[in-house]
This record gives structure tokens, C-alpha cells and sequence, in this order.
């Protein structure tokens, strides 16, 4: 059995959790108790973190003939946090054209994770 | 020159003015005015495209446009007026509005109540003294932010930032993820400035070394930085010679603290807190200028943009309330005093026969704490007591008092909040 150190980032109180877990031969991780959280949120996070770590993802687009030139853009949902790159490499060099939506599908099925990537912001057109 | 009236200006159109607006428009003022310096509503929210936004108040974790735009909609939906690309000139104490745009030029407003909303602005390299030469690519955190998110820009690609407050941490990761390396983060305090969920979203994720009690004693370049050198520094906080460290990078963000914009204010002869550099308020936030309120980083830099919402609500209430009814004549005051760790209180005092039923006394401690407890005396009564496992400066702390409670106490001359042993 070994131990480990987390903070939680499930609100901005950031609980500093200890995850105690067993670590197969085959890498599988089965946690055996977490402590430290003051919400059920702490535990959920503490065991995700240890076994399936993942995030939203946000960051910026380019925009053509819309009142700003970037629209920001976020996945819909948290995605693998080994993905994080792989998500906004693909983001890289894509253009859309105003008026954008908060909403509007910006790249579907980013990275192979299944989340779709969405504007987060309305921009009109010019 | 033009003078217009209106029953309230409110200077400024970021989170603290959307929210405010909407608040007195619902306690049923009708002649709003929102004055914003910016081309949009919304203000810095605009540039912070990380998610995190309105967990309290929409249970939901969006991004700042995305939190912006909820407010943006609600003020459209109340059809309040609002001015774009103006900036405000003067406020005197008579509640005259001096300001100026491309369409109408100068222009002054009378207004029955004023609500300041403008917001802080980050603390520059001039007023950190930080030695070297002044080439290109000194920014600050705020700067980089607006530059890469909003107009697409990257500012460089070797990246040092001193300072560890919470825009160098979404900074850090946003340069990251865009493609820079970040070398190292350097906070002159033993501490960090910003939400450890920062720490661990933006640096921890990312290997980012973050090194508490540096602090950046040389910059090399002539044109563009070339390098820049950090040092240990002591408990004095001056650098330990022989701990230096020399980066080489291109790039030196700066996030070492927010300082409330007040320059408006003491035209209006508004008295300042000395440690917040915001406007000294009531619990209606009132400052000592009868009809003009604050709220939002103004008033006190917060953390958590939802609290900013909560507190303009209240200025936009009690602004609505004075306009409705003026102010209540020869009112008993209550002084709040921070003593023991807790460097101010938001609200400075209350009134407990006028104050609402309950009041959220805001404020932030000097230093890290840890399994202490956050104290509240009326006069030498011990009131409440509440643990704390940990508490930092970097994180706003709050204490809600009770009219019921007060009303108790008719003859109570001074609150006390402190931080004391479990």
C-alpha cells in the first residue's frame, strides 16, 4: 500500500487529501481510503485523480469577419488529461467564421476522446 | 458643455457594474446609466477564458465570457443604458459625472447616486523596482492574457514569471499550452498568491517549478530580454547573495498584486482604507460620501468573481434604496475592527439598526494559518468561533453577523474579528 498527496480542486476551499492505494502488477489502481476532504465532492475527485485523471480544456480560436478576432472555446466536458495537448494541437489553425454562439460546435470529437469543443463566447459579425 | 441627468451612474461595466445594475433596476430604478471604458460589457472577465467561473453562483464551472455574457443578458433584457468606449473624467463630491467619448465628446451627468465599479489594475515594474535594463517583452500577466486570448498574439516563447498571484498561474499554463515553455514561476513571499487550485491546475499539471521566497534581481538584454536572474531572498525578503539562477528566456510576465483603480474616488474626496487602497464603506457599501457606493476589486481585490455578483447586488440595492429614500438621518454606527491577523474587514462598520438581516463581513489574513480559528467579540464577549484548518493570504475569508444578534447588544460599542488559537 502507498500513499498520495493531493489538493482538492473541486471548489476554492482546496481540501489537501491523502489517497491511500494499492497499485497492481498490471498498473490497475484500487484505492483503499481517502481522508482530508470536508465535502463527498473531495472524495470523488481524490479517486479520479489517482485512477482517471481529467480536465476542461479551454483556449482560442481564430475568427473571420467577427467584431473580435479570437473567440475562446472550451470542451463540454472534462477530457483525459494526457489528451490536454493532443486537444489543443488540434485546435490549432482552425478558423470560423462569425457570428459564433456561446454553443456552437467548434471540433467535434477532439482527439479521439468523444467531447465536442464549443465556443464560449457570442461574437458577432462585423 | 452638455449636462445630462440621471437617477444612477455606475462607473463601469465589468462584473461589480452589470450586477449592481441589475439590482437597483429590480428594486425599481428605472434611469440607469453604465458608463465603460472598454469597446464591450463585461470587463476583464472578457480576457479569462479558463473555466471556474460562478461555481457558487450558477453551480456550473463556466468561463469568464461565458459568467460575463449571464449578466450581459440580464442588463439587455432590463433594457438598461449603457455607454461603450467612455471614459470617466471626475467625480465630485456633488455627484456631478464628468466624461468623454468619440460621439458626444465631454459630457458631465447629475446623478441622485453613484456606484464606482471600475475595477484594479495590476501593480507594473516601475512599482517593483526590479533592477536591469528595460528591453522588450516585460508584461504584465494581465497584459500577456489579453494579448493571447483576446487579440491572438503570443507575447514570446521562453517564458519567466515573477510573481505568483492568480493571472501568472493561468498564464503559466496558457503559454504552455499555446506552445511556449514556461522555466520557472518565482514569489518573493513563502507563500503563494493565488488559489491552490491554480497551483495545481496551471503548474503542478505541467511540471512548472514554482519557487516561494525568489525574486527576480537582474534582466539582461538590450532590445529584447535576454535573460533574467533569480535569487533566494531571506526573511527580510532581500536576495541571499550567491543563490542567483540565471534563466535564459525571452519572456518575463509579472503578477505580483492587484491595486484597487481609485483615482476617480479621491476627485470625489471618498476616504481610502490604507490597506485595501479601496474606499472605506458601511454595510450598505456606502463610502463617506453621501450617495456614492462601491463594490467589486474597487472596494478590495477579490478572488472569486461570485463575490463580487453578491456584494454588487448589495451596492445596487442600498444605491436604489437611497435614491427611493435618502439616507437615514443620525444613524448609531458600529466599528469593525481587524486585529490579530486580519489585515481589514469589508465593511469598515455597520449600522445595526438599518443593516440587513445579515451582513458578510469580508477580509483576508496577514500570513499563512494553519488549524486556527477565525474570532468574533462584541465589545469583550466572545460571539463566535469558527476552525479553520487552513487559511492564506491569498484566499478572502468571511464572517456573517446577524441584525437579530446585534440588536441584543444596544449599547456595543466595537466588533472585533481576529484570528485566534483553536
Amino acid at each position: 500500500m502507498n500513499t498520495r498527496e493531493l489538493t482538492c480542486i473541486g471548489c476554492p476551499l482546496g481540501c489537501s487529501l491523502t489517497v491511500s492505494l494499492n497499485t497492481d502488477a498490471d498498473g490497475s489502481v484500487e484505492v483503499i481510503s481517502v481522508t482530508g476532504n470536508t465535502c463527498p465532492k473531495g472524495d470523488i475527485y481524490a479517486r479520479k485523480e489517482v485512477t482517471n485523471p481529467t480536465r476542461i480544456v479551454t483556449s482560442t480560436v481564430r475568427v473571420n469577419n467577427g467584431t473580435s478576432p479570437m473567440v475562446n472555446v472550451k470542451t463540454e466536458t472534462d477530457i483525459p488529461k494526457n489528451k490536454i495537448f493532443a486537444c489543443t494541437n488540434a485546435l490549432r489553425g482552425i478558423e470560423i467564421s462569425a457570428p459564433v454562439k456561446i454553443g456552437d460546435i467548434v471540433l467535434e470529437n477532439v482527439a479521439d476522446t468523444g467531447v465536442n469543443v464549443i465556443a464560449a463566447r457570442n461574437i458577432m459579425a462585423k | 458643455m452638455v449636462m445630462k441627468q440621471y437617477d444612477l451612474v455606475i462607473v463601469g461595466g465589468g462584473p461589480a457594474g452589470l450586477a449592481a445594475a441589475v439590482a437597483a433596476r429590480d428594486k425599481g430604478i428605472q434611469d440607469i446609466l453604465i458608463i465603460e471604458r472598454d469597446k464591450e460589457l463585461g470587463g476583464i472577465l472578457n480576457q479569462c477564458i479558463h473555466n471556474g467561473f460562478g461555481l457558487h453562483t450558477f453551480k456550473q464551472e463556466l468561463t469568464g465570457p461565458e459568467y460575463a455574457s449571464r449578466f450581459i443578458e440580464q442588463v439587455l433584457e432590463r433594457g438598461i443604458e449603457y455607454k461603450l468606449n467612455t471614459m470617466v473624467m471626475d467625480i465630485t463630491p456633488e455627484k456631478y459625472v464628468t466624461a468623454m467619448n468619440r460621439e458626444d465628446g465631454m459630457f458631465q451627468i447629475s446623478a441622485k447616486a453613484i456606484i464606482l465599479a471600475m475595477g484594479c489594475r495590476e501593480r507594473s515594474r516601475g512599482a517593483l523596482n526590479i533592477p536591469g535594463y528595460r528591453p522588450a517583452g516585460i508584461f504584465s500577466a494581465g497584459t500577456a492574457q489579453r494579448l493571447v486570448n483576446m487579440e491572438g498574439y503570443m507575447p514570446g516563447k521562453e517564458v519567466v514569471i515573477l510573481g505568483s498571484g492568480d493571472i501568472g498561474l493561468i498564464m503559466a499554463r496558457r503559454m504552455t499550452l499555446e506552445g511556449a515553455k514556461v522555466k520557472v514561476v518565482a514569489e518573493l513571499m513563502p507563500y503563494s498568491g493565488g488559489l491552490k487550485r491554480n497551483i495545481v491546475q496551471c503548474l503542478d499539471d505541467f511540471d512548472i517549478p514554482l519557487k516561494l521566497s525568489h525574486t527576480v534581481v537582474d534582466i539582461e538584454g538590450k532590445n529584447r530580454v535576454e535573460a533574467v536572474t533569480i535569487a533566494k531572498v531571506g526573511p527580510d525578503r532581500k536576495p541571499i547573495p550567491g543563490t542567483e539562477e540565471r534563466y535564459t528566456c525571452d519572456t518575463l510576465l509579472l503578477s505580483c498584486g492587484l491595486i484597487p483603480e481609485n483615482e476617480l474616488s479621491k476627485s470625489a474626496g471618498i476616504a481610502l482604507n490604507r490597506v485595501t487602497s479601496g474606499p472605506i464603506v458601511g454595510d450598505n457599501l456606502e463610502t463617506n460620501v453621501d450617495g456614492i457606493f462601491a463594490c467589486g476589486n474597487v472596494l478590495h481585490v477579490h478572488d472569486l468573481v461570485d463575490y463580487v455578483s453578491q456584494e454588487a447586488a448589495t451596492a445596487g440595492k442600498n444605491a436604489a434604496l437611497y435614491i427611493l429614500n435618502g439616507s437615514a438621518p443620525n444613524v448609531k454606527t458600529v466599528e469593525i475592527a481587524p486585529e490579530g491577523g486580519v489585515r481589514y474587514t469589508v465593511p469598515k462598520y455597520i449600522r445595526p439598526t438599518e443593516m440587513d438581516d445579515n451582513i458578510t463581513v469580508r477580509f483576508r489574513v496577514g500570513d499563512v494559518y494553519k488549524n486556527k480559528a477565525i474570532v468574533t467579540y462584541f465589545d469583550d464577549e466572545l460571539i463566535s468561533k469558527r476552525k479553520r484548518p487552513v487559511m492564506a493570504p491569498g484566499e478572502m475569508e468571511q464572517v456573517v453577523l446577524s441584525k437579530k444578534k446585534l440588536a441584543e447588544y444596544p449599547n456595543l460599542n466595537k466588533i472585533t474579528i481576529c484570528i485566534e488559537d483553536v
